[in-house]
């Protein structure tokens, strides 16, 4: 018995560090390769997470819903959705400092939160939309063994594609932009459109990551969007892991969530008077650990590893 | 009519507490290069400081102020000398993260040590005075107080960046870094005094708002975005951009609850901003893209 609950436990764990991997993967695209400071994570994870339950819930009164659409589809419509916000973000930051952007980015992601909670017949404000269909429903693999399978192919999945991204010759050209931006203009690359498809491409990851949290977590309500969850947890663990390297990023994402959940354990023995002051001593606790990495450790657990040159690979054959 | 004038009045106030934070992070930003994201938890951590000054002494909220003022100046430069410091030498953009974490840290502290619920500096309800030269508007002595010592920390503020020579020292630093360093320009001592002021006015921001509202933990975070909004306007890196823009920002927030929901009320700070960011993203003062 009580095996299984520790087993049972681990897949969900797991379930959950997959999604923040597929963000994590999407932050490493904007900060990890091109070095653009995105802290509006919670926004595109929000409107990811919103439109995959819209287009799937079987529907209420209460909210735009009803549609009652597959597990795909909504996850379909989550990447196009923050695909076009990311555009937005994109068009309007792409030629000024990262600054600019991290700033119109918290606004973005601030602004998607305060339109969730306020606009009841959208997304049924703070109330929240419940009910939201499981991915595999119907088959016999509706068991949470089942969704961390979903979960684990997606991961692969965006860990394949953003890996291909990165050796390719695009992708040299957003490392170059990140480490020498006026050599990379002189060489003669559009640093602003190249800015603006790796964001809208990690913006895209990013919905991608929201709608899948949509479907396994089941319940979506602006709270869960907050700047913490959404963005600051992303960054800890793009950070710890290793920015600019895909794996460190997988790597963060579960050893992060891990450290989160394990505090989670000794928190949640406080007596019930202490819940508020538990909550905020986790944050504390994640908080600090971000500053020790960047003071002691900067590269991160695995740091980044540029591909080798292909001529200077055959030249030494 | 007396409906614009009014909203004027709370549009003045908001905008004197947005112009402290303005201020600090625009000099922040003109010296240091990086956006300040624990501006916001700087005024949370200022107002709950004069908290405990008010009710461990039994000082008023104005006597309050200069105390809180004093603490988190300290604070800052601590933060500083712990954390930024160590980093400095990075590129900015690792402050900007750093700065983000430590605004999660503040807030967190915050939480533990004076707990999550509203608190207020003092009970019961001021009487306004009612302007009858004026339309008959009300006016709080609080407001009015507000305003009139936004207006003398500002004036300060300009005094010591044209008369001191620290102050000139700065202007420099902000204006060409390598060429302030050559010179001979101490630079330990600019960034120093640079997190002092900057701490002082989050402080004093963070109290206005305790005293025009009521304390809570993420009270500065909510003002954060106006704040920077008030900063871009005004030409990052130009503190007397900051003064104009927390102005603009504060009277279209308020101004902008004639014609749609309060609770939108940041989303006004936003769209200016973005709008700004598009047409004109040096700022009125044109500060440091």
């Amino acid at each position: 018995m009580e095996l299984t609950g520790i087993a049972s436990y681990l897949v969900s764990f797991l379930t959950f560090a997959g999604v923040y991997a597929v963000l994590a993967l999407g932050l490493n695209m904007q900060w990890g390769f091109t070095g653009q400071f995105n802290i509006g994570i919670a926004g595109f994870f929000a409107v990811g997470a919103y439109t995959s339950a819209i287009l799937t819930t079987p529907g209420s009164p209460a909210y735009l819903g009803g549609f009652g659409l597959p597990f795909l589809v909504g996850l379909g419509g989550a990447v196009i959705a923050s695909t076009i916000i990311g555009v937005i973000i994109g068009l309007i930051t792409a030629r000024l400092r990262t600054d600019y952007l991290a700033i119109a980015s918290i606004g973005i992601a601030e602004m998607i939160r305060l339109f969730i909670k306020n606009e009841d017949w959208l997304s049924n404000g703070v109330r929240g939309i419940a009910g939201i269909p499981r991915p595999l429903q119907g088959t016999p693999l509706d068991t949470p063994l089942g969704y961390l399978l979903v979960v684990v192919v997606f991961v692969v999945g965006v860990y394949f594609l953003v890996e291909r991204a990165y050796a390719s010759p695009w992708g040299r050209v957003l490392r170059a932009i990140r480490e020498n931006e006026p050599a990379t203009a002189a060489a003669g690359k559009d640093i602003a459109n190249f800015r603006l498809q790796a964001f809208v491409l990690g913006s895209a990851i990013m919905g991608l990551g929201g709608g899948l949290y949509a479907h396994f977590f089941g319940f979506l309500s602006p709270e869960a969007f907050r700047p913490l969850y959404g963005t600051f947890i992303v960054w800890v663990m793009l950070i710890a892991g290793g920015s600019g390297n895909n794996r460190g990023a997988i790597l963060g994402a579960v050893v992060v969530w891990g450290i989160w959940s394990v505090t989670e354990l000794f928190t949640d023995m406080l007596p019930a008077e202490h819940a508020t002051q538990g909550a905020a001593l986790r944050v504390l606790l994640i908080g600090v650990l971000l500053q020790v990495i960047l003071v002691l450790r900067p590269q991160g657990l695995l740091p980044e590893k540029p591909p080798r040159l292909i001529a200077r690979q055959r030249r030494s054959r | 009519m007396t409906d614009i004038l009014q909203l004027l009045v709370y549009g003045l106030v908001l905008g004197s507490v947005l112009t402290m934070g303005a201020i600090g992070v625009s000099m922040i930003f003109g010296i240091l290069r990086f956006a300040h994201f624990a501006h916001g938890d700087f005024m949370t951590l200022g107002a709950y400081l004069g908290l405990t000054f008010i009710s461990a002494f039994g000082l008023s909220a104005w006597w309050a102020l200069p105390a809180a003022m004093v603490g988190m100046a300290v604070v800052a430069v601590f933060i500083d000398q712990v954390l930024y410091r160590r980093i400095r030498r990075t590129q900015p953009v690792i402050l900007l993260i750093a700065s983000f974490g430590m605004a999660l840290i503040l807030r967190s502290l915050v939480q533990l040590i004076w707990g999550s619920d509203n608190q207020s500096y003092a009970t019961g309800i001021q009487f306004p005075w009612r302007l009858d030269w004026l339309g008959g508007i009300r006016l709080k002595p609080d407001h009015l107080w507000i305003v009139l010592i936004s207006l003398g920390l500002v004036m300060a503020v300009h005094l010591f960046l044209t008369r001191t020579r620290l102050g000139k020292a700065m202007r420099a630093m902000s204006d060409n870094m390598d060429l302030a360093l050559v010179s001979g320009i101490p630079a330990e001592r600019v960034i120093m005094v640079t997190w002092v002021i900057g701490g002082a006015l989050a402080a004093a921001a963070g109290v206005f708002l305790g005293i025009d509202t009521r304390l809570h933990p993420v009270m500065g975070w909510s003002a954060l975005l106006p704040v920077f909004a008030a900063t871009i306007l005004g030409g990052i890196g130009r503190p007397y951009g900051a003064i104009a823009g927390g102005m603009i920002i504060g009277v279209s927030m308020e101004m902008s609850t004639l014609i749609i929901p309060a609770a939108y009320k940041p989303a006004v700070a936003f769209a200016i901003m973005v709008g700004m960011l598009i047409l004109r993203p040096q700022g009125i003062f044109k500060g440091t893209v």
